[in-house]
């Protein structure tokens, strides 16, 4: 009998040491996010003024703001989600709609998920080799195009799996009446998916605003202020890179100011997401 | 039906079928139906008479829905299925893929075990099949609208929120539209797939009501594990079981006297 | 009195119809194969890109592989004033700091998703997995940030001053832990991936852990067992491969990284034992010398790098995918 109770009581200590580590484990993981958190927040607000949003990223040791960075980040991405939400769409529609426990679309599917993770300086370079060599220089375009490589797997992958949520009897439903296909699916299925598309494309836009290496040898930088797509054009992201590895703590300053933002932005644009997803399962239920 | 068809169908069908007297507006001929290689149904022969209720009772798996879904071809939307002999809707065969699929679903409507209101408006859900097919005017739709709501008898209930969204209707509510959005279409035939499998027994009698008011002007097949609704409301019963039809005729004469010793067994509830 | 039957006996349905089904039904069928092709354009889009990035870097560096051959993977050299170029720097880099990530990152995760899934009470489970899931979107560029003017600092005062003094004397080991205290270097760049990859594969992890069917861990408490001893012989085992599933997503994510291991690497082609050194990965060489590059060779050299880091991605990423999709088909079955 001692030795049972000798065991039973190794047992509960080696439960109760595992518990303890997993606890240790999760203020381990958390601890180091909030002090990331916490120094972009405190640095970024320190250096947030009104110049940030009216002037120009400045050269160096003199003031300046964000501005045509700002702008150039909200263009590319804009132009981004253009592209590749559509097609992200219409391919997740063929994954989740037409190619189901087929060959093909379990290929796609499968494809589609690497390219989810695929390193984004790599479609960065591949946008520079088939656009910015073709065309001669570097380009507003081609940094779309790059974060459009990122948008595409991202909406792919949450259209597909959105409308697979869709019970097949709102498609029987609607054929039932003798509605086609198209019609069904751009009518109803939309429409029932509609929470989660648009939470997959917060999502992609959250990913790209906050994506440099894709848009280092595509968008570049531009110091200046520029509408042209068709030349360099400067982005958050890539002053943050460009400002916070110089010498110069005016930089320094506008980098945090930079990151400050993109990560406000983001969490404030996941959050969003979520909300809308949530008010979704709700009426489901 | 004159009498060398009669004749004819006796000799072609080996299950006991007797057949209604009055016209029949669906037939099914020596129909089989195929789930990849597993054979589900057996050679089915049955009539479906003209504005008349017809049920379809049997334990589950027994492919009374199977049945069901191939009148209107609904299966076809899904890969490896496969309906082999005929359905005669008024003598043409529906099966045969020259027959329009718009003009099969637009002659019979169905609805479904559980409600499926789209994710739109009260208005919208009855109005999208219409749009469909025929370009009304404003006028015109919301006559049909409330025309195909009143004989679901769901208009009193929904006439002042007809924007709102057909997801805040309760379970009752929302079947009676789908059956309004089925009548909509106005339709000759409409099926029913356990239509009150998923309501309680108050939103089921309303259902079973609309059921037996709609056969005046609709033919209705409505397929049901409940016995007691199929007394209720149909004129016609067939057993099915394990893929066969095992007896058809009227409904009080398989309940109170049936000939197969199975459709008894089945009726004083010695299994299923 | 029936239901409804005042309506409809008021209006009495008109069985005329006057619509041209043939018609709608021929524009319909046009349609169907229009919106069926447009959608299965867009698929293969998909495909074609993968296919079209794989192919335009295997081009775009066939210059560097046919110079240097098999010697490009095994040298050292990268020198662009001679015109000499090898992946062996950039490849070690990249290898070792991704190996350090994961050996920070694959324990800690287990513990975050064990925790959050049978650990934690009940209402503190959802609020603290959806803080990770958020962080784990928090751009890499902020981990980079933090990284060179928080982290780079404390390793260079606090931490590389420690390692020398208790572990770079050891036997083996000990040439890992000695070095400067510059504060950049892989060790630094592996931790900083590591905190990045964590919030990733704890989620892939947690959401794992919660398809292991509740009647399978219900049993095992009904025997007795313990929580770890639960999540030991019951979870883990039915959920084995879709957690190395897991480490291999967050492995792929760590072998591509560009923003969190540039600002911290130090950019440096040397090959060195110490962990303490700064080096080099394909993503930060990259990012730092893409469009430096002043030669053909040069920027070929480079984008055959990228070849080599998509292939490794891809096969890591197949690897994981594959081994996630066993579990899911087990789910299904």
């Amino acid at each position: 009998m001692a030795t049972m109770e000798q065991l039973y009581f190794r047992r509960r200590i080696r439960n109760a040491l595992a518990l303890a580590l997993s606890l240790i484990a999760t203020v381990f993981g958390l601890f180091w996010l909030v002090w990331i958190l916490w120094t972009a927040l405190s640095n970024g607000l320190a250096a947030i003024n009104g110049a940030l949003f009216t002037q120009m990223t400045p050269p160096p040791g003199s003031d300046g703001g964000l501005l045509n960075a700002f702008f150039g980040s909200l263009v590319m991405s804009g132009l981004a989600l253009l592209i590749g939400a559509p097609i992200g769409i219409a391919a997740g529609t063929y994954l989740a709609e037409y190619a189901r426990k087929h060959v093909i679309g379990e290929t796609i599917r499968f494809v589609n998920d690497i390219l989810l993770s695929a390193p984004s300086i790599v479609l960065g370079l591949f946008v520079y080799t088939i656009v910015v060599r073709t065309m001669g220089h570097f380009s507003g375009l081609a940094g779309a195009l790059a974060l459009a490589l990122i948008v595409i797997p991202v909406v792919v992958r949450t259209t597909d799996e959105m409308l697979q949520l869709v019970p097949s009897a709102m498609r029987e439903a609607a054929l039932s009446l003798g509605v086609p296909q198209w019609k069904m699916t751009l009518q109803v299925l939309y429409r029932a998916a509609l929470p989660g598309i648009v939470t997959g494309i917060l999502l992609a836009l959250a990913r790209i605003s906050g994506e440099t290496a894709p848009l280092l040898f595509t968008a570049l930088n531009n110091q200046y202020w520029s509408t042209d797509l068709s030349q360099p054009l400067a982005s958050v992201p890539v002053v943050i890179f460009q400002y916070a590895m110089s010498p110069y703590d005016s930089w320094h300053a506008l980098a945090w100011a930079g990151a400050f933002m993109v990560t406000l932005f983001v969490l404030l644009l996941s959050l969003f997401s979520r909300a809308v997803l949530l008010r979704k399962r709700i009426a489901n239920d | 039906m004159t009498d060398s068809q009669a004749a004819l169908q006796l000799a072609a069908a080996p299950t006991p079928t007797s057949a209604p007297a009055r016209e029949a507006k669906l037939r099914a001929r020596n129909l089989d139906f195929f789930y990849g290689d597993y054979r589900a149904l057996k050679s089915i022969n049955i009539d479906v008479s003209e504005r008349k209720v017809t049920a379809i009772i049997g334990p589950s798996g027994c492919g009374k829905s199977t049945l069901l879904r191939i009148f209107n071809r609904i299966y076809s939307i899904y890969p490896k299925l496969r309906a082999e002999g005929e359905v005669l809707l008024d003598g043409e065969n529906v099966l045969d893929p020259r027959y329009p699929l718009n003009r099969l679903r637009s002659k019979i409507g169905m609805v479904f075990q559980k409600p499926v209101p789209f994710p739109m408006s009260i208005y919208d859900n009855i109005a999208y099949g219409i749009k469909h097919y025929e370009k009304l005017s404003r006028s015109e739709m919301d006559a049909r609208v409330e025309h195909a709501l009143g004989q679901a008898a769901l208009w009193n209930e929904v006439k002042d929120k007809l924007k709102q969204s057909a997801l805040s209707l309760s379970g009752g509510q929302q079947q009676r539209l789908c059956i309004a959005r089925a009548i909509a279409l106005k339709p000759e035939v409409i099926l029913f797939d356990e239509p009150t499998s998923a309501l309680d027994p108050i939103a089921t009698g309303k259902i079973e009501q609309l059921v037996e008011e709609l056969k005046d002007e609709y033919t209705i097949a409505i397929v049901t594990h409940n016995m007691q609704q199929a007394s209720r409301i149909s004129d016609y019963t067939a057993f099915m079981y394990l893929g066969e039809l095992i007896e058809f005729g009227d409904t009080a004469a398989i309940f109170e006297n049936p000939k197969q010793k199975m459709t008894e067994d089945y009726i004083t509830g010695r299994y299923g | 009195m029936a239901i409804g039957s005042t309506t409809s006996a008021a209006l009495k349905p008109v069985r005329t119809r006057h619509v041209d089904l043939a018609a709608i039904g021929a524009r319909d069928a046009l349609l169907d194969r229009l919106f069926k092709g447009a959608f299965a354009t867009a698929a293969w889009l998909v495909l074609i890109v993968l296919i079209a990035v794989a192919v335009s870097m295997l081009w775009g560096g066939r210059q560097a592989f046919s110079t240097f051959g098999w010697s490009f993977l095994i040298s050292s050299d990268w020198d662009a004033v001679q015109q000499k170029f090898g992946a062996l720097v950039p490849i070690y880099g990249t290898l070792v700091t991704a190996l350090i990530a994961m050996l920070i990152a694959v324990p800690v995760s287990f513990g975050i998703a064990l925790f959050l899934t049978e650990v934690a009470p009940n209402w503190m489970r959802g609020p603290v997995a959806a803080a990770i899931e958020l962080l784990a979107g928090i751009p890499s560029i902020i981990y980079g940030m933090w990284g060179l003017f928080v982290f780079v600092p404390f390793m260079a005062a606090y931490v590389i001053p420690f390692l020398n003094a208790h572990l770079g004397n050891l036997y083996i080991l000990g040439p890992l832990f000695s070095g400067p205290p510059l504060g950049i270097g892989m060790l630094t760049a592996g931790i900083v991936l590591a905190i990045m990859v964590i919030p990733f594969i704890s989620s892939v992890m947690r959401d794992v852990f919660l398809t292991v069917p509740s009647r399978l861990k219900e049993s095992a408490y009904a025997l007795g067992s313990t929580t770890w001893e639960v999540a030991w012989d019951v979870v883990l085992p039915y959920t084995r491969t879709a957690v190395i599933g897991g480490v291999f997503l967050g492995l792929g994510r760590a072998l591509g990284e560009t923003m969190a291991v540039t600002f911290v690497l130090g950019n440096a082609h040397q090959l060195t034992a110490s962990l303490l050194m700064p080096g080099n990965s394909i993503a930060a060489t990259l990012a730092n010398e893409f469009t430096e590059a002043d030669s053909e060779l040069y920027r070929s050299s480079l984008i055959a790098l990228a070849f080599l880091l998509f292939v490794v991605t891809f096969i890591v990423l197949a690897i994981a995918k594959w081994m996630l999709m066993r579990l899911a088909k087990k789910q299904g079955s």
